[in-house]
Order: C-alpha cells, then structure tokens, then sequence
C-alpha cells in the first residue's frame, strides 16, 4: 500500500493481470457524482423495455443490458486516456441486437418468453468479444465483433455487387481493404437448447475458460462452450412424488479461481458449495451454509423472506455474499454456520410484508455486487434507492436513482428512510415510498469506481468524484 | 409460532389471496413459475394453520356454550338427589380434565358431565390435545381433528345414568388429517374412530362405525413433470344435533371446491365467481384443512 502526495491511497487489486488502480479517500469515503443516464424518459414504460440484467465485462470496458423484449443492448466506454483512469469518459450504445424471440412450446402449451434472465460475458481471447445470454430455455453465445476495414476492386463484381459480364473484363487486380465507418456485428455462434425443463435463473462461466453451467429451479447442468447437443447434468434436486417439493435452486455460481467448485443457493435460505471432483452427480454438497431463523420473528411470510435471490462470490474467492428479501449476508467459504457479516438493506419492511405479498412485491429477486476490491458491496430496493455497504469501514449509504438528480457530476445526496415515528427533514416515510420503482440489478465496475443500476427501464451511471 | 402482529392479518384474507395467486399464475406469460408458487404454498401452509386454531378455539368455545346449554336443560329433567357424593371427585377430575381458557365453562359442564352416562364430554380443546388427562396442557395440534366426540369414560359409575344414552349426537363425523380417512359414526355415542389417535383411546366402538375414504386426485395437466395430485380433501361435516351451526352442515362448499380442483386448475378458470364465495368465510370455515400445500406441477 502507498501513499500518493494528495495522501491518496493506492489498492491494486490482487487478481488484476494488468496493472489497475483503485482510488480511495482517507476513511473510505466515498462521493457519488451522477454520470449518464440511459433509456427513455417516458413515464409510459414499454414492457419490452424493463431492464432484466446487466453485467460488466472484465476490464469494464463494456457494459451488457438484457430486457424483457429479449434485446441486449451493449455500451462502450471511451477512455480518452487509458493511462489515466481516473478521467474516466462516457459509455456509448456499441451495439444492440436481439438475442432471443418469443417462442411457443407446442407440446406442453406453453409460451416461453424471450426476457433475458443474465448476460455472462466469457474473458477476452481475441479481438472479438463473446457473451452467454439466457432466457427461461435457451442460452446463446454471441460474436461481437467490429469491422472497420471492407474490400473493394473484385474483378468479378461490381461496386454494388452485381456480377460483371466476363466478357467486359480484361485486366486482373488485387482488391484492396479500406477502411470504413466502424460496425459492430453481433452473430449467435451456438445456441444451447432443449436441455431444461424449469426456468433458468443463472449461467455462470467456469474459470477454465471452457465450460460453464445453466441453473434452472431443479437442475443444473454443465455445458461446454463448442458442444451445443449435449451436457451433463450435475445437480437434481427434483424429488420423486412433486407434491414433496420444499425448495427449489434459486441461483448458482462457479467459483472463481477453482474450476472445480460451484454454489447454488435455495429457496429456503440455504447455499450449498460442491466440488465436482467428488462425484459425477453433485447432489451431496461439500458445504451447507445456513443460518438458524430467529424464531422470534416468524410470520406467514418466513419462507418468502428467507429465500435467497442472489449468490455472488467475492473476486478473491475467499467470501461469498447472499441476497435475501431483507438482507445481504456474507459468508466466510470456511465457515458454514452463520455469515460473517450481515446487512439489514431495508429492515423497515419487515412491518408491511403482508402488503408487499399482496401486490406481489415480495417476490422481487433482488442482485447484489462486490466492487472490485471486495470492500464494499451494493444493492437494490424500493423507491429507486440503492444501497452501499462499506466493509471495511462499516458505514453504509442509500442513494436514488432519479432524473431530478441527473445534472452533470450532480453529487447524490443520501436519502434516509423514516421507519416510524416523527419524520424529519428530508426523511421519507416508509408509506410514501414507491413500490413500482424497483432496482433489481447493479453492477459495479471490476477496476474503478464506476456503479450502475438499473431503474424499470433505464440504466444510470454512476462514479466516485474525483477532486 | 406465528407473531401476534401478523396473527391480526386475516389468515382467511391470505389464504383466499394465495389461492387466487395460484389461479392467476395459470395465465401469465411463460408458464407457471414454481418458485413462486411454492412460496405461496408456504404461505397458505401458514395461514391455515393459523386459521385452523383459531377455528378449533372458536368451535371448543360454541361447543362448551351449547354443551352447557345442552346439559342446564337435561338437568332440569333429573332428579337432584341422584346425584352421588362419589361423583365429586370424578368432577374434579374431568374439570381438570376439560382445561382451557373457558374454565368456567368447563366447570359448569363438568359439574353435569358427572351426569352424563357412559361419558364425558370432551372439548375441543381437549380433542386436539389427544387425551388431555394425561397432557392437558399440550398445544392444539392441527393435524388432528374432531369434531363432537362422546367417549366412553373409564370412570364407570358413570353408568347409573343409563337414560341419557340417546341423549347425544346421533351422527358424527370425524376425519383423521394423516391417514386422510373420514369416519362417519352414527347411532353412537363411543367411537374409537372419534380419536384421531385412534388406538390411544379407543374404547371399542359400541356401534358400527362406517369409515369412508375420501380420496380425490386432482390432475395439473400443465408440464411433463405432473404429479398426480391425490390430496384427500379433508371434510369437515357435523351433524351434531347439539352444535347447530349452519357452516359445519353446509358441505356444498366443500364439494364445490373438491370439484373445482378436481378439475384441475382448468376448474378454477370457470368457477371463478364460486371460487370468491368459497373464500368468503363461511366457506373456508367448511374447508377443512389441506395436508399439502398445492404445487402444481
């Protein structure tokens, strides 16, 4: 760790392969300026138009939106100066491109929506860039790749491509590359199909750099990326007589240095780590992280809340953290018993869960991130707040999303939600908060402190001011 | 244990909210989702354990109400000086016996069970704590049920008083939530099949007792994984002709939502109208209780 002359501390991140810097103030303060905001300003939101998914790439470079129309829709960042991270400039549309239709299975009746559940993106091997997108079926892998050069002078065509009478043609030449506007191309290289009967929740690539596996509620299955006929079933919770079904997989992820290891978590607020070296059919966890319910607050609801609806492992893989209804747990990978850490995200809820099961909203599956050091972790909630929990120096903030706050490095000013009692300035009760204004999905920058998040149908951009 | 905030919920609002979840997730896009669905299983487990104790509560307090009622009339019939010394000590016991909240009405009735041949009257409370001289203070479970039940007493100088014999319900009903059997007992007073735990206090059944099974499967034709959804639908059906409320003898209800679902959710699309009077309260009174939340698939 060094010290700048601003007094500035340096962290490099350990598992970066290039050389990144990650800026903090002196107590871990941090100051969040508004930078873009994208998608319509329309009060009228369009269902194809609800963000589903969103997701970095490795360096950051590229940012991936899914929605519910089955689009995806990737940005670009342009650094004017990549040696200079910290004058960080704006994400650009690079590329859109419908991944998935809607489809009808004509055998058992039933539509299949094409809403993106999660875009993965797999680590650079070329110029091209390659992304896994899933609906409820179906996962594709995408080409995205960028031409800037095309071919001119055939000697059997024209410019406009009609084919030339050979009888005109009496010289022979090379044709020539030149350059042209850039376009950006995305192509399904394969598609993996047929191969889950429920409706997948998660894809999560291996860090082999070969393989990856799709989740559905009962299953989840081990692909490879050339293979599309064929994959192999590594876990089946389904149990034989249906009616004894108590938990479902809600999500799953592959850790990310051991090739070998995966979580998924349940409906029952458990997670269970397996190791694909012990067994072909990893229905045995290696590790079962649960955590006692507090019997002093059971209710109808204590299954609902309990449910995990995110599992994220940390970048170092020494920590994985869970979303709940209410909470964000992190868990230590060597200890099974209890997390290490827990988050109350808005414990104020807790009073109006028979509400929130009336008008459905409390079965929304909150994300959760890590920001690239593991120091601090981020999360949706109501009213288009987010919120930022810092680890280290156990201060957390909420934030909004909003277009009132969408000047130019406007710096966002914390909201405070007022659980009861008498509502102080620039409170907000918990009654007046709007429920249809949902961040579900965040990410956070691998490299920098740049945040997005995604209200119903617009993504904003934020990041850490920089003096 | 549910909190007492969230016990001021309706259970029965819950429930006829979750089963309308349950119905609406037929007709949204892309299938039916299980997750959520066995959520709202979860929660309709919930709620009806709740409103099932609440009703139990509710039916030992009409029964001790009219069993008192029942009985103030009967002893006006009697003869006061046949009443032994000896009885006293048995009063204490079935006072004991009768424990619970309304203990003052259990006196009153245990004061005149000692005149009640062949029996005791049991309340509801007692029912559901299995046998409440040995466990009185036991939690109600929900899993057993009984209706009115007239057992043989082990206490035998019960048997002076022969004449009250006819004096009882001459048909009940009883339905054991496990083994999913319904009993229907008539022209008796003493039934083992009265207990859920039967072989506990069986007593040997003075009169035939007819066992119906009720036995229902209900077919989701939805996903390749169906399950055969064999659910006995649990009737809750008195006759009692001490206990006059007119839910426990409406078993329309009950058949209406039997045939709903025996139809499939399919049954719900079309008896949606039927389907707001079945969760009216009257309804789910006579509902009974479901072993298994639905999983529809």
């Amino acid at each position: 760790m060094t010290y700048t002359s601003e007094g500035i501390q340096l962290h490099s991140s350990p598992e970066s392969t290039s050389k990144q810097w990650l800026l903090y103030r002196p107590g871990g303060d941090m100051q969040w300026c508004f930078s873009q905001v994208k998608g319509a300003i329309d009060d009228d939101v369009a269902e194809a138009d609800i963000i589903s998914t969103v997701e970095f790439n490795h360096t950051g470079e590229l940012l991936a939106t899914g929605d519910k129309g089955g689009r995806v829709v990737i940005f670009q960042q342009e650094i004017e100066n990549k040696n200079h991270p910290q004058f960080r400039s704006e994400y650009n549309v690079y590329s859109t491109f419908q991944s998935h239709e809607p489809e009808f299975d004509y055998l058992k009746s039933l539509e299949i929506e094409e809403k993106i559940n999660k875009i993965r993106w797999l680590p650079q091997k070329n110029a091209a860039q390659f992304l896994l997108s899933t609906n409820d079926k179906t996962i594709k892998l995408w080409k995205i790749s960028e031409r800037d050069k095309r071919p001119e002078g055939y000697n059997l065509k024209e410019e406009d491509g009609r084919y030339k009478d050979p009888n005109t043609i009496t010289s022979l030449r090379v044709p020539v590359l030149i350059p042209m506007d850039l376009m950006v191309e995305a192509s399904p290289r394969r598609v993996f199909a047929n191969a889950h009967t429920y409706h997948i929740n998660s894809i999560s690539v291996n860090s082999d750099n070969e393989t990856y596996l799709s989740a559905d509620d009962l299953r989840i299955n081990l692909w490879h990326l050339e293979i599309t006929d064929r994959s192999f079933n590594i876990v089946d919770i389904k149990p034989a007589n249906m009616e004894e079904l108590t938990e479902v997989i809600t999500a799953a992820e592959f850790h990310p240095h051991q090739c070998n290891t995966f979580v998924y978590s349940s409906s029952k607020g458990t997670i269970r780590l397996c190791d694909m070296r012990v067994s072909a059919l990893c229905d045995k966890h290696s590790k079962l992280f649960e955590e006692p319910e507090d019997p002093s607050n059971r209710s109808f609801f204590s299954e609902i809340i309990s449910s995990i609806s995110d599992v994220k492992f940390s970048h170092n893989g020494r920590y994985m953290m869970t979303r709940d209804y209410l909470s964000m747990k992190i868990w230590d990978l060597n200890m099974e018993n209890r997390p290490v850490e827990t988050y109350q995200v808005h414990e104020y809820l807790r009073s109006k869960l028979c509400s929130l099961y009336e008008n459905d909203c409390i079965f929304d599956k909150f994300e959760c991130c890590w920001n690239g050091n593991d120091s601090v972790v981020m999360t949706g909630s109501y009213n288009n707040f987010f919120r930022i929990f810092d680890r280290g120096h156990r201060r957390d903030v909420t934030l909004e999303a909003s277009r009132e706050n969408s000047k130019p490095m406007q710096v966002l000013k914390p909201r405070k939600v007022c659980a009861g009692g008498k509502r102080k300035k620039d409170e907000i009760s918990v009654d007046s908060l709007d429920f249809n204004k949902k961040i579900l999905h965040t990410a956070w920058h691998p490299q920098d402190n740049i945040i997005t998040v995604a209200t119903t149908n617009n993504l904003y951009i934020f990041q850490d001011k920089v003096n | 244990m549910i909190s007492t905030m969230e016990c001021a919920v309706d259970a029965q609002s819950l429930i006829s909210m979750s089963l309308m979840k349950i119905h609406n997730s037929r007709t949204q896009r892309g299938g039916i989702k299980l997750h959520k669905n066995l959520l709202v299983s979860y929660v309709l487990r919930n709620a009806r354990q709740v409103y099932i104790k609440e009703k139990y509560a509710e039916i030992y307090r009409m029964q001790q109400y009219e069993e008192v009622m029942t009985v103030c009339n009967e002893i006006q019939e009697l003869n006061p000086l046949d009443l032994d010394a000896e009885d006293t000590d048995d009063e204490e016991q079935t006072r004991a016996a009768c424990c619970g909240e309304e203990a003052s009405l259990c006196d009153a009735a245990c004061q005149r069970g000692a005149a009640q041949p062949e029996a005791h009257a049991r309340t509801a409370s007692a029912l559901l704590s299995g046998c409440p001289i040995e466990d009185g203070g036991k939690e109600p479970e929900p899993s057993d049920y009984r209706s009115c039940c007239m057992e043989a007493s082990p206490l035998s100088h019960f048997d002076q008083f022969p004449a009250l014999q006819d004096r009882h319900c001459n048909k009940t009903t009883v339905l054991d939530l496990d083994t999913h059997v319904v009993t229907t007992v008539e022209n008796g007073y003493l039934y083992q099949d009265c207990c859920c735990d039967a072989l506990q206090c069986g007593q040997g059944a003075q009169s035939p007792a007819k066992k119906r099974k009720v036995e229902f499967g209900c077919c989701i034709s939805e996903v390749e994984e169906i399950s055969d959804f064999t659910a006995a639908r649990k009737r809750a059906k008195r006759e009692d002709c001490s206990y006059s409320n007119p839910e426990y003898t409406d078993t329309s209800n009950i058949s209406n939502l039997i045939s709903i679902f025996g139809s499939g959710f399919s049954g719900l699309l079309s008896r949606q109208t039927d389907l707001e009077q079945i969760c009216s309260k009257q309804a789910l009174a006579s509902l009974g209780a479901w072993t298994r939340a639905i999983v529809a698939f």
